[in-house]
């Protein structure tokens, strides 16, 4: 009965908190900021073209290009290791967030 | 000295590049080292290298994802990732990131987004750091008493799983690999205010949701360890996107960044062969430390200070760990060289 007791005070705390972090949140992204691509070349002038451009595309590349480039830097060092003797495939317990 | 310094064009900042070459390597150096995130600073060495604070934080996030990309790829290999408890998840832990970011875009509109973050980070670093030298603690208090014949070595810990299942609010599902029956909401109710930290300080919320999925959820631990990856590759390339389109994120330092990670990730994760014992965590304690201190100094406008003690800590604790890493594999490959030849007469 206790611990019901302690769970239903707990969702209830949560609960009163969730209008308050709406608030905080309501209308927030009004501050649009262009960026400045005079003294920008090569990729990073195309990125910043993007942004202003059309946000969303930026968006889009954003995501794709860091998950391809975290992986393919991840599967070429792990190549490299091997290559070197130091197999990190064979540790399986090693977990890293 | 002009070169040393790289332009961003969204933040309109110009910042030190090899500090973002710094703070990526040393955060895959510990993160591997230590197995868990480094995000925690990331969000405070950004904002201290000059970064305004929502940059910092939409910054890290992005690379919070591109870093998680292959340690999940790793971990599905062993079968560790509940994907359908994983895709539930990402439905809480999407509205928590969103909610988090606009919290964040509403505190810059008031000006309060830097004093906020930062003190948030306190309190959070300063969780980290309990935890860390309790952690440390326990383990000196339990190795005393595993020396002592009269102690049995029970161990106990308050595990809410059980009574959380007994709460049946439709739909009731079914996690095969994690071997849990329960409410759809309790693992979403826990990714959403996961996904809330996240998206607020720009982290993996791995810290946090790893535990939640254990004593809340239920989920055995190696489930839920390759499980939170699964969600913090998700929470970043969410928050990656969300904080594109608001427009606070320097994709181009995200890649400075990520390079320098993939090579210390391997640096770190090769060094825990070679190293044994619980010594090493207080060092890990002292890095939170020090990241802690630079939060409040930067608050309090010590800028170079801070700048000196984030990035000092850092660089000692990453030599520490490089040297660590370095003999060992000396000696192991000195070792292999040995066997081959020994194989071969």
């Amino acid at each position: 009965m206790m611990r019901r007791f302690k769970i239903g005070a707990l969702v209830g705390a949560l609960g009163a908190l969730l209008p308050s972090l709406a608030r905080a949140a309501e209308g927030a992204s009004d501050l649009v900021v262009v960026a400045d691509t005079r003294v920008l070349k090569g990729f990073s002038l195309y990125m910043a073209n993007l942004y202003n451009e059309n946000v969303w595309m930026f968006a889009v590349w954003a995501v794709v290009l860091t998950a391809l480039l975290g992986g393919i830097l991840g599967v070429s060092m792990d190549l490299i290791m091997s290559r070197i003797g130091l197999d990190l495939g064979k540790s399986g317990g090693h977990v890293e967030h | 000295m002009e070169w040393m310094y790289m332009h961003m064009p969204i933040a309109g900042v110009d910042i030190f590049w090899p500090g973002l070459l710094l703070i990526g390597y040393s955060v895959g150096v510990i993160g591997g080292f230590f197995g868990m995130g480094g995000a925690w600073m990331v969000t405070p060495g950004l904002n201290i290298l000059g970064f305004p604070m929502a940059f910092a934080i939409g910054t890290d996030i992005a690379h919070v994802a591109g870093k998680s990309m292959i340690s999940t790829m790793r971990h599905s290999k062993f079968g560790n990732v509940d994907y359908k408890l994983g895709f539930i998840m990402v439905i809480g832990t999407m509205f928590g990131i969103e909610l988090g970011a606009r919290m964040v875009m509403a505190l810059e509109r008031i000006g309060q987004v830097g004093p906020v973050v930062r003190w948030t980070y306190v309190g959070f670093l300063s969780l980290i750091a309990l935890m860390v030298f309790y952690d440390y603690g326990k383990a000196v208090r339990s190795k005393r008493k595993s020396d002592d014949p009269s102690h049995t070595g029970a161990t106990g810990g308050v595990n809410w799983a059980p009574a959380l299942h007994k709460i049946k609010i439709p739909p009731m599902m079914h996690f095969g690999v994690a071997g849990i029956y329960c409410s759809m909401w309790l693992p979403v109710l826990v990714s959403f205010f996961t996904g809330v930290m996240a998206g607020f300080l720009g982290i993996g919320g791995g810290l946090l949701r790893m535990p939640s999925l254990v004593y809340f959820v239920g989920v055995p631990t190696h489930v839920a360890v390759g499980t939170d990856l699964f969600e913090v590759m998700m929470s970043g390339l969410y928050g990656a996107f969300t904080y594109s389109l608001k427009g606070r994120i320097e994709v181009v330092a995200v890649f400075v960044m990520l390079c320098g990670a993939a090579i210390g990730a391997q640096i770190g994760t090769v060094a825990t062969k070679y190293t044994k014992g619980y010594g090493i965590r207080l060092l890990f304690g002292c890095a939170v430390v020090a990241c802690m201190v630079s939060i409040i100094l930067k608050q309090f406008g010590f800028n170079a200070a801070a700048a000196v003690i984030i990035l000092g800590a850092i660089t000692v604790i990453c030599i520490y760990i490089m040297n660590i890493m370095f003999k060992g594999a000396a000696q192991e490959l000195r070792e292999k060289r040995v066997n081959n030849i020994a194989n071969a007469a």
